[in-house]
């Protein structure tokens, strides 16, 4: 069964988040600390670039407005972008970067085992099969760079801990659904992200346990990236992501 | 400061390109430990698909012959040519060896 043409605004906000994200491990390219990395940091990026295509192509399909994937990820304003803040927050430090993808694929995991079991759209199935390894890999990876740098020394340690204050914030965000989200729940098509704490609760926490981390107290955590309300570093973000589309309108390789 | 090679040494990698082959050596890279390294090399080596199992051991465990004993090492079988198994006619029947 096909999804309904209302569940294209649920679609959008995960692709947004995978398009932004994956826009984000690009930025390393060239300033990696290591070779190895370099090429791992752009592995994820165009897993996330991948998945993100992918969505967009199913969104526009559904729409039924002619909308392509390139549209969707290139021309649309600042607002139109439904992404969570957690995806847009800057690189900052190696620490940041594997933070903030730890965050994210621990979340984004059981999110595409869950749509690959459950899904009422066979091609959301699909794209969930595939994705489900690749964000496998990401926590795998992120994580044990998060255990090397929490419990290392007092310089690494001291960073994943900046980072730990500055990001945690930005994960509640990923359990709340939007007004969009909850049609696409009703329709079977998605799963609610709250039913995916527990499994998120239990991943991070196993990682700080081995990386001597604390899990900050948040008491209000940071919204607004899935009404459209981004922080300033979004602008700069879309400006580099766009440039090319705007300067150059339908340009192609 | 400490020099970024003492944190992270080099490794050997070994990729099998398939069930039922062996692996093969297909170059080193640089990782702090053997998980880190394994995974380095799955970003470095397999990204073209180049196969399904990875082995990394630490450059400096691997016990390497002297070169400047090569000649001693392997010019004695040179000549020895009654070593390899091309004086025999093999039947047809028997197929590939």
């Amino acid at each position: 069964m096909a999804a309904p043409e209302t569940c294209v605004p649920a679609i959008l906000e995960i692709a947004d988040d995978c398009l932004i994200l994956g826009h984000r491990l690009s930025e390393w390219c060239g300033h990696a600390p290591i070779l190895e990395e370099e090429l791992a940091l752009a592995n994820m990026g165009l897993d996330l670039l991948g998945q993100a295509s992918a969505l967009y192509a199913h969104a526009g399909k559904l729409e039924g407005k002619g909308r392509s994937e390139d549209d969707f990820a290139f021309l649309r304003r600042e607002r139109e972008y439904r992404n969570c803040l957690l995806v847009e927050r800057r690189n900052g430090d190696f620490a940041h970067t594997m933070l903030r993808q730890l965050y994210f694929a621990a979340f984004m995991q059981p999110f595409w085992r869950t749509v690959a079991a459950t899904s009422s759209d066979e091609t959301l199935r699909g794209i969930a099969a595939k994705a489900e390894k690749e964000m496998a890999y990401h926590l795998r990876h992120s994580g044990e760079w998060v255990i090397r740098m929490g419990d290392g020394s007092d310089e690494s340690a001291a960073r994943m801990a900046d980072a730990v204050i500055e990001l945690h914030r930005y994960t509640g965000e990923l359990f709340m659904a939007s007004p969009a989200r909850a049609a696409a729940i009703a329709d079977g098509l998605l799963p609610d992200p709250d039913t995916l704490r527990a499994e998120w609760d239990e991943t991070v926490a196993t990682v700080f346990n081995a990386a001597k981390l604390e899990l900050p107290e948040i008491r209000v955590m940071q919204k607004g990236g899935r009404d459209g309300n981004h922080g300033e570093d979004m602008g700069h973000l879309l400006a580099e992501l766009q440039f090319m589309q705007r300067a150059y309108p339908g340009h192609t390789w | 400061m400490t020099d970024k090679h003492d944190l992270t040494p080099l490794w050997e990698v070994f990729i099998r390109p398939r069930n039922g082959l062996h692996h093969r050596h297909v170059g080193s890279l640089h990782a702090a430990d053997s998980a880190l390294a394994l995974q380095a090399a799955r970003d470095v080596y397999t990204r073209r698909g180049e196969g399904n199992s990875i082995w990394v051991v630490r450059s400096s465990d691997i016990a390497a012959s002297d070169p400047s004993f090569a000649e001693p090492n392997f010019e004695p079988a040179d000549d020895k040519i009654y070593r390899h198994p091309t004086f025999y006619d093999i039947p047809d029947e028997v197929g590939h060896m």
